[in-house]
This record gives C-alpha cells, sequence and structure tokens, in this order.
C-alpha cells in the first residue's frame, strides 16, 4: 500500500516534469498506475505562437480576443444571446487577464458588439494592463445613417478611444465594406462621400491610428475596389480582415452563390503582402459542433482534441495570417485555444485534405450559413432570426428534420423539432410571424435571402404541424 | 359492501373525468371522453337517447346511484363532506319540495327561453368543469411546465411548456364562488345542493320514488337509535317513522354499515314498511313530470335542425387586443350561434382542451360562460378539431378535417389604417401567404397604379374565418385584418 503511494507520486512528479507532452504521450505505466493528475487541457505559459506584422514591427500572437461574445452575469449564454443581460465584467477582466498571460495579445472589439456595450468592457478590462502589452482593434461602425455624417463618424472614433481608454488604436477598421442592398453606394456613404477614409489616413499620420485596414464581407466588387485602391497607392491597407476556414475556403460560394470562396480573398492578400487577420474561423461555433457522423471523424484522429481546434489549426497553418480571432464566451473556449496555438501545430498537407473532404460532406447537410453573429438584428417586427436558423441547422445536423411521413421515426423527430422549435423561439418570434419587409437582408454579413429562408422554414414547421403523425389528412393543404 | 362498490366507482369515475378536464394535450379525450358524454344533462342537450334512457333504466333500478358515482360535482361534495371529522352530525330534515320545485322551474324556463348563463350556473358537471378548469388546471400546467423545464435540460422532449393565462375572469370567479357554496354547504349538511338546487338531482329524483331496489329499515330489527339518520348525508331518513325519503336518497350505503343491528338493508323491500303513507299521489307527480321531461327534450330535437446602430437585441412585442366582433365566433361545428346558445351548458371543456389557445369562454351576458373564439393567441388551425369531438352535449357536432375546412364561420375585414403596408411602408402580405383557403389575394392600393403598395383584398366566399390572418398580421395591438363572426355557418 505505502509501495504503490510513493511510486504513484514518483510518476505524478515524472509527470509533471515532462509537462503537457506527457498528456500527449499515450500512457506506457499501466493501468495499475493511472494517475495522471495533470490534465491535459491546461494550456502552458510562454508557448504561443507569434507572426510578425512586416508594416510596423507588431509581434501578434496567432490567437486573438473577439470581445463580440462577452460572458453575462450568472448567464449560460454570451452577452449576444440574451441581449438585456449585464456583461459580467469580473469575469471578462478575469479571462484577458488569463489571456495575456498565456501570451494573447490581440483584442477585437466594436462600437456595435453587444448592443454597443463592448468597447467599454474591454476598456475596463485592458486599463488594468500595460499599454505596449497589447494591440487593441476597433472599428468605424456607422451602418446606421444616422452615424454617417462626417461629424457622426469622427464622432464615433473620438468616443471609441474614450471608451477603450486609450490615446490610440493599433488597428482601426472599416467596419464590414461589401454589405447593404447596393454595396457600392453603401460604401461611398459610409467612407468616401463624407471623407472619413481620408480623416483615419490623417489620423493614421498622426499616430492617432497605427495599422488602417478594412474587414469584408459581401459583394465581392467592393474587396477588389478597396485593393485596387490599395494598389494604386490612394491608401495602404496595414491588414486587411477576412473570413476564413476550411469550409469557405472553397465552399463560400457554393453554399451562397452570392458569397466568395476565401482561397480567392487570401490569394489576393497574399499577392499584395497584406497581413490576413481571420475571422469567422469557427462560423459562429458551427465547426465546433459539426453534426455527428463529421464530429466523430474528427475525434477518432485524435481523440485528445477538440473538434473546434482542428479549425484553428486549420486557419493558423495559413502564414500569411496575422492573427485568428476567436469570441471566446467561456474560460473553456479560452484554455481549448491557447492549448491550440501554444504552440501551432501546423496542418499537414494530408491533414488540409482530410478537413476539405469535412468540408464537402458538411455543405450536403444542407444547412443555413448563419453564423448567428445577430447583424441582422433587431427585427423591427420582433422575429428572433438567428434563433430560427440555429434550431433548424441544429435540426438537421442532428437528424430531426423529418421530411418522409413513412419514416418510422417520423413522430419523435416530429416532435423533436417542434417541442425544440418552441423552446428555441417564443411563438411570436417564429418564422410564421416574418412579413418579409427584408429590412434584415442588407445587414446579413453572410448574405443570406434571409425572408425567403424565414419563409422556407415556416412552410417547413406548417407541414410538420398539420402531417400528424397516424392522422392523415389529405384535405391538409400543402405548403408550395 | 354497497358503501365500498360506491367509493371505488366513485374514485375512478372522478379521477377519469378530472383528467378529462385538466388534459390539454388531447390525448385523453381519445380513452376518456365517454365520461363526459354520459353526464345527463350534456346527454339530454345532446339528445343522446341511448345514454338518457341507460341512466332513466339505472335510476329505476338501482336509485339516484347515478348522483353517487357519476356526478363529479356530487363525488366532490361527498369529498368536502367527508372532511368534516365530527361524529354523528346529520339529522333528518323534510323535503324542501318548494326550493326543489321552485329551482327546477326557473331552471326549465331559462332552457326553453334560451337563457344560456341560468342553465350553465345550474348544470351541476359544467359547475364541477369550471372549478376544476379554472382552479386547478393552471396548476396542472404549471407542474407540466416544470417537468418541460427538466425535460429541457435533459434535451428529452416528453414535455413541452404551455402557457398558463386568465381566459375569462367572470368565469373563474363563478368557479370560485361555486366552490365556496358548496365547500359551506356540503360542510354542514352534506348533499344539500343536490337535493335542493340542483336540477338533475330533482328530475332523477322523481325515477328514484320508483327504483326498484331501495334502502329500507327492517322495523323488527330497528331499535330507534337514530345512528342512520345522524350519518346520512342526504339528510332523508326519517327513523322515528321507519321511512326513507327515496326521492333524496343518493345511495351511497353509509347508513348499512352504520346501523348495528343490521336493520338497514338496501334491495327489494320484503314487505311495505308499516307507516308507509298513501303513496297513490306520488305516481302521478312524476308521471307528469316525466312527460315535461320529454316534450323537453322534444323540443331540443326540433331546435337541432336550424433604424438599427447596434446589433443583437430584441423587439417589443406589443401584445395583441382583442378585437370588438359584432357577431361572436363559435367554433366549427357548433352550426350557429342558436344552437350554442341552446346546448351549451358552459363546462369549459372545450376551452380546457384548445390546443391554440383560441377558446374562451364569453363574458356576454346572453351567453355567458360559453366558448367564443379569437386570435390574439393562436389561430383555428385546419389539423385540429378537439372541441368538436369532446363537447358532451351537442353545442359543438363532431366535424372532420375536410367539413372544418370548407365550413364557414366568419369572413376577415380590412381595417386600412391598422396595415403596416401603409403605416410603416412596407412591404407585407402576411395574411395571404397564410391563407389556409386562399381567400386572401393581394391587390395594388391604387388599382390604375400597378407599382402602387400592395394590399390585402378579402374574397368571402373562399374565407372560412379561422384567423389565421388575424394572428400572424404584424401591425398591434389591433390587427389590420380581424374575423368577424357568422350567427350560422355555412358550407362552402
Amino acid at each position: 500500500m505505502n509501495e504503490k503511494k510513493i511510486l504513484s507520486r514518483r510518476t505524478f512528479l515524472k509527470a509533471l516534469g515532462v509537462g503537457t507532452a506527457t498528456a500527449a504521450v499515450p500512457s506506457i505505466v499501466g493501468c495499475a498506475t493511472a494517475d495522471h493528475q495533470e490534465s491535459p487541457q491546461e494550456p502552458p505559459v510562454g508557448k504561443m505562437t507569434y507572426r510578425i506584422n512586416h508594416n510596423t514591427g507588431d509581434r501578434v500572437s496567432l490567437l486573438g480576443y473577439g470581445m463580440m461574445r462577452l460572458p453575462t452575469v450568472g448567464a449560460q449564454a454570451s452577452a449576444r444571446e440574451d441581449g438585456d443581460a449585464e456583461i459580467d465584467q469580473e469575469m471578462v477582466n478575469r479571462q484577458v487577464d488569463y489571456a495575456i498571460e498565456h501570451g494573447v495579445n490581440y483584442f477585437d472589439t466594436s462600437p456595435a458588439y453587444c448592443k454597443g456595450r463592448s468597447e467599454h468592457c474591454t476598456g475596463i478590462a485592458l486599463a488594468r494592463h500595460k499599454r505596449e502589452e497589447f494591440f487593441i482593434a476597433t472599428k468605424l461602425s456607422n451602418f446606421s445613417p444616422e452615424t454617417q455624417s462626417r461629424a457622426a463618424s469622427i464622432e464615433m472614433f473620438q468616443n471609441s478611444l474614450r471608451e477603450l481608454q486609450v490615446t490610440y488604436i493599433d488597428y482601426l477598421l472599416l467596419h464590414s465594406i461589401g454589405g447593404g442592398s447596393d454595396a457600392m453606394q453603401e460604401f461611398n456613404r459610409r467612407y468616401i462621400d463624407n471623407g472619413i477614409l481620408q480623416y483615419l489616413i490623417e489620423q493614421k499620420q498622426k499616430g492617432t491610428i497605427r495599422n488602417l485596414g478594412f474587414s469584408y464581407h459581401g459583394d465581392i466588387a467592393i474587396f477588389d475596389l478597396a485593393l485596387q485602391m490599395h494598389d494604386r497607392g490612394e491608401v495602404h491597407w496595414d491588414f486587411v480582415q477576412i473570413e476564413l476556414n476550411y469550409l469557405d475556403w472553397r465552399h463560400a460560394k457554393e453554399i451562397n452563390d452570392r458569397n466568395t470562396n476565401a482561397e480567392y480573398l487570401y490569394g489576393e492578400l497574399v499577392k499584395r503582402d497584406i497581413p490576413a487577420v481571420i475571422m469567422e474561423p469557427l462560423l459562429g461555433g458551427r465547426l465546433a459542433k459539426l453534426p455527428d457522423p463529421l464530429a466523430k471523424r474528427l475525434l477518432q484522429r485524435d481523440p485528445e482534441r477538440s473538434v473546434a481546434s482542428w479549425a484553428f489549426r486549420y486557419a493558423g497553418t495559413y502564414p500569411k495570417v496575422l492573427t485568428v480571432l476567436s469570441g471566446m464566451t467561456f474560460m473553456e473556449h479560452l484554455k481549448d485555444n491557447l492549448l491550440t496555438y501554444s504552440p501551432l501545430k501546423p496542418l499537414t498537407k494530408e491533414e488540409m485534405q482530410f478537413l476539405e473532404g469535412v468540408a464537402s460532406d458538411l455543405v450536403s447537410y444542407n444547412t443555413i450559413p448563419c453564423n448567428d453573429c445577430k447583424y441582422c438584428m433587431p427585427c423591427p417586427y420582433g422575429i428572433d432570426i438567428p434563433a430560427i436558423f440555429v434550431h433548424y441547422n441544429k435540426c438537421l445536423s442532428e437528424d430531426n428534420a423529418p421530411h418522409d411521413r413513412m419514416d418510422p421515426d417520423y413522430a419523435e423527430r416530429r416532435r423533436a423539432f417542434l417541442v425544440g422549435y418552441d423552446r428555441a423561439v417564443p411563438r411570436l418570434r417564429q418564422a410564421d410571424h416574418c412579413i418579409g419587409c427584408g429590412q434584415c437582408e442588407p445587414h446579413c454579413p453572410q448574405r443570406i435571402r434571409i425572408p425567403q429562408e424565414l419563409r422556407r422554414i415556416s412552410e417547413y414547421a406548417e407541414t410538420l404541424r398539420r402531417e400528424k403523425p397516424g392522422h392523415h389528412h389529405p384535405d391538409a393543404p400543402k405548403p408550395q | 359492501m354497497l358503501r365500498k362498490i360506491r367509493i371505488i366507482l366513485a374514485t375512478v369515475m372522478m379521477t377519469l373525468i378530472t383528467l378529462l378536464l385538466l388534459d390539454f394535450t388531447g390525448t385523453v379525450h381519445h380513452w376518456m371522453g365517454w365520461v363526459a358524454k354520459i353526464q345527463f344533462l350534456p346527454a339530454v342537450l345532446a339528445l343522446n337517447v341511448v345514454v338518457v334512457a341507460a341512466l332513466v333504466l339505472l335510476t329505476l333500478v338501482f336509485g339516484r346511484i347515478y348522483c353517487s358515482v357519476i356526478c363529479p360535482l356530487g363525488i366532490m361534495q361527498d369529498l368536502l363532506s367527508s372532511m368534516n371529522r365530527k361524529k354523528n352530525h346529520f339529522s333528518y330534515s323534510p323535503e324542501k319540495r318548494w326550493l326543489r320545485y321552485g329551482v327546477l322551474a326557473v331552471f326549465l324556463a331559462a332552457l326553453a327561453a334560451g337563457v344560456g348563463a341560468i342553465v350553465a350556473l345550474l348544470a351541476p358537471y359544467s359547475a364541477y368543469g369550471r372549478i376544476v378548469t379554472g382552479l386547478l388546471q393552471p396548476l396542472y400546467i404549471w407542474g407540466n411546465n416544470g417537468l418541460a423545464a427538466i425535460a429541457e435540460h435533459y434535451e428529452s422532449y416528453a414535455f413541452y411548456s404551455r402557457d398558463v393565462w386568465l381566459r375569462g375572469a367572470p368565469t373563474l370567479i363563478v368557479a370560485v364562488f361555486t366552490l365556496v357554496l358548496l365547500a359551506v354547504l356540503a360542510w354542514h349538511g352534506g348533499r344539500t345542493y343536490c337535493n335542493t338546487i340542483c336540477p338533475v338531482g330533482t328530475v332523477l329524483s322523481w325515477l328514484a320514488r320508483f327504483s326498484w331496489f331501495k334502502v329500507y329499515i327492517d322495523t323488527d330489527k330497528c331499535r330507534n337509535c337514530s345512528l342512520c339518520s345522524k350519518n346520512c348525508k342526504a339528510s332523508c331518513i326519517d327513523y322515528r317513522n321507519h321511512r326513507v325519503d327515496y326521492s333524496r336518497c343518493v345511495t351511497c350505503g353509509n347508513c348499512l354499515e352504520k346501523c348495528e343491528f343490521g336493520a338497514l338493508r338496501y334491495g327489494r323491500p320484503m314487505k311495505q314498511p308499516a307507516t308507509q303513507p298513501a303513496p297513490d299521489q306520488q305516481p302521478d307527480t312524476a308521471r307528469r313530470a316525466f312527460l315535461v321531461g320529454g316534450s323537453i327534450v322534444a323540443a331540443d330535437a326540433a331546435l337541432a335542425q336550424a433604424g438599427k446602430k447596434v446589433d443583437g437585441g430584441l423587439a417589443v412585442i406589443i401584445d395583441k387586443k382583442q378585437p370588438k366582433r359584432t357577431t361572436p365566433i363559435t367554433p366549427p361545428g357548433s352550426i350557429s350561434a342558436a344552437n350554442m346558445a341552446r346546448h351549451c351548458t358552459a363546462c369549459q371543456l372545450c376551452v380546457a382542451q384548445c390546443p391554440n389557445d383560441v377558446l374562451r369562454p364569453s363574458t356576454d351576458l346572453k351567453t355567458f360562460m360559453q366558448p367564443v373564439m379569437s386570435y390574439e393567441r393562436g389561430y383555428c388551425r385546419p389539423e385540429c378539431h378537439h372541441c368538436s369531438q369532446v363537447c358532451p352535449s351537442g353545442a359543438i357536432r363532431p366535424i372532420g378535417h375536410a367539413a372544418k375546412a370548407s365550413t364557414q364561420i366568419g369572413h376577415a375585414v380590412w381595417i386600412k389604417d391598422n396595415c403596416v403596408v401603409l403605416t410603416d411602408g412596407v412591404s407585407c402580405g402576411n395574411c395571404a401567404r397564410h391563407c389556409p383557403s386562399g381567400a386572401i389575394m393581394m391587390v395594388p392600393l391604387d388599382p390604375d397604379d400597378d407599382t402602387s403598395p400592395m394590399v390585402p383584398a378579402v374574397d368571402r366566399s373562399r374565407c372560412i374565418g379561422c384567423g389565421a390572418c388575424e394572428y400572424v398580421c404584424p401591425a398591434r395591438p389591433f390587427s389590420a385584418i380581424y374575423v368577424e363572426g357568422h350567427e350560422q355557418h355555412q358550407e362552402i
């Protein structure tokens, strides 16, 4: 008994010495001493992978902290899921401290995030650290026509400085260019006609902005235009923020013909040697919660690492990527991501191909490419658009969206879909209340045809409601 | 023995009928719908000859056993009465004939005149229905919602939650008042209500006088100890004269077990009780009354033939308000407002069963507590006909899905001033999109200008009045399209 105890302690000390490496090596000690106390989930300090921004020489951590999905007080959801809940500042502080301690130095926010509260909370958390320890990225989010005048836009920028409690912004972005119902008109109205782009260039010369860039979603003509401006020397983009992940690399256009593959976007940046900041590496969490058969394939290859870690390794493997943003609501997200990038183990060619295979299979699930970013919200008629899409996608991935009444599991799956629908979305916020006014559509970074998709889901739910199992009503009108 | 059988039967019946009234999933009535349909008054109103004949026969053979094991209000009074632990607290009292017949006369007059409110107030099964659906069902649903929350936690879909809402304050008040009154009466006098007020009790009492089996006192064995009278909740045993008032006896069997000398028996009396008064007059009254009852049934048969700055957040949704409808809407199967008024005893079974929160008790004096429809919380969905399946009194007749889809219970009316197409300047058409009968067309506001805003136009000949348009209309608190009821339903 005593002997065994001593032996155990020795093994334990040995394990401590070797650190995480022990966890990675399959245990050879045997089942009698399977007592590794150290969890392989604890990320190490000082192992973060960094990338150099050649424009300013910034040494940027490969993991960037997205301040868009901040935790709320006592909640099980982020501030994005429960719009009215108070943000848990204490938790934000703790997570920011932990991130900085583990080498994260890039923090990305916007005046629009978390119903406008993100910058304020980020400012409080970061003010507790030395200014040289972090890079701050924020955006000129002048989406509303009221904020598009020169004065209002300048005020928005100045307010960012105040909220973030800083005198300069390290990375300033034109926020989501390429959106709007007429993207070109929208771009001109937001940044060109009011002289705001010129103002920002001046701020950069003054040092209030260290790097100027843009984030892009939507109309490819605007992306091309912005790069042409760069080529012509009208503006110098120090970085560009694009959406990149193993699904969007080759399938973005296939999923929605109005979108562009990440392969093209990244390629254009590489041609011009512009560092790429990556957003949506996880597609709003969709690549962290894959349909069961696909998740199994990933877990089989590496049972000790999360499904999400594959997506982060994928984005980090591209050498021109400066940092990969992740909106980490919970400490567990942060730890998991730190583990992936401390240090990054780039994917092999074979692993890249493997993920491409997963991506093509994922496309066949026909989910709606909603990342739950809530840019479409609030809907003036009270519809909870992202919640509807998330529920629909969840049912597709979990195989709870029955189509055939002859299916033996029809009754069970129908119930799961309908009961789950009522749980996820209150009746009055469901798709059947969408009037199709289309006000949401220009806001969608994924360019989803929102009213059309809502109508499809509404008709689907209606068919399920009418087609009770065991009660066939040939007279029930079928949705078109 | 009789008492034990009675208690077992009563417990089973009470459980079934209460479950039926509590259920909101639409599954229980497949198995237990019959317990409402064997209630006397609903069966009479539904002209359910088989049930009425069976109940008459039952009473002629066994006495008023109906009041002890079938009527839920009677069983409930026994329960309330049994809570009074004081021993031997009942005593014989003479029949209050004037009160019984007075109430019955009022009841029959109300029935004949179509004053539904009075009929509904006095109908015993319906009173119980209101008490359960008004006071007990909310607790039942809250309990279910608790289970649903647990189920949700474990990602199970076994339970789903339902809204609890006040369907009608006056009806709830009536239910509370009825319960309090019955509790007081039952506590002191056992079956006082059944034997002085209840019209069904009075009608059955005529039959019970002639019942084949009855409780009788064996004068040879009786020692005049009065224990039977003191334990008779119907106050119908006159131990001094060895007489039992069969018009009030509900054959509960309590006296049989209480008697220490075996003097009380249930069965065919071997010999006429010595002090039985001349019974000649009674049969006459009863026969006459029975004929009156028969004529009511016949009369009923005749009636039956007739700017965004930040992301996220949810817009506030203002609660919808019920529009003022010139004619109330009654559910498909109710045939007409008149049919509803004649048959409905306001038991609330349909209201409690409606899965779409469409039915609620009327607050109008003429149709007080009878079901009316409104569409703030849902609409009359095409796959549902629960109310017509459960109605025991023929107020809502069974209707198939196909017949329902072609039965016009009302028609939609557009209110231009509320329409979001004009107030918000957006395109909509949600009413037209959800119309199950294709009765709404979107037309340009200016007939000469195809580019003018598209507004709904209702083709009345195709509209069935289901309220889908009213429910999904984005205008709040008053919808821009609402349904106006029809007094007489039509096949289209």
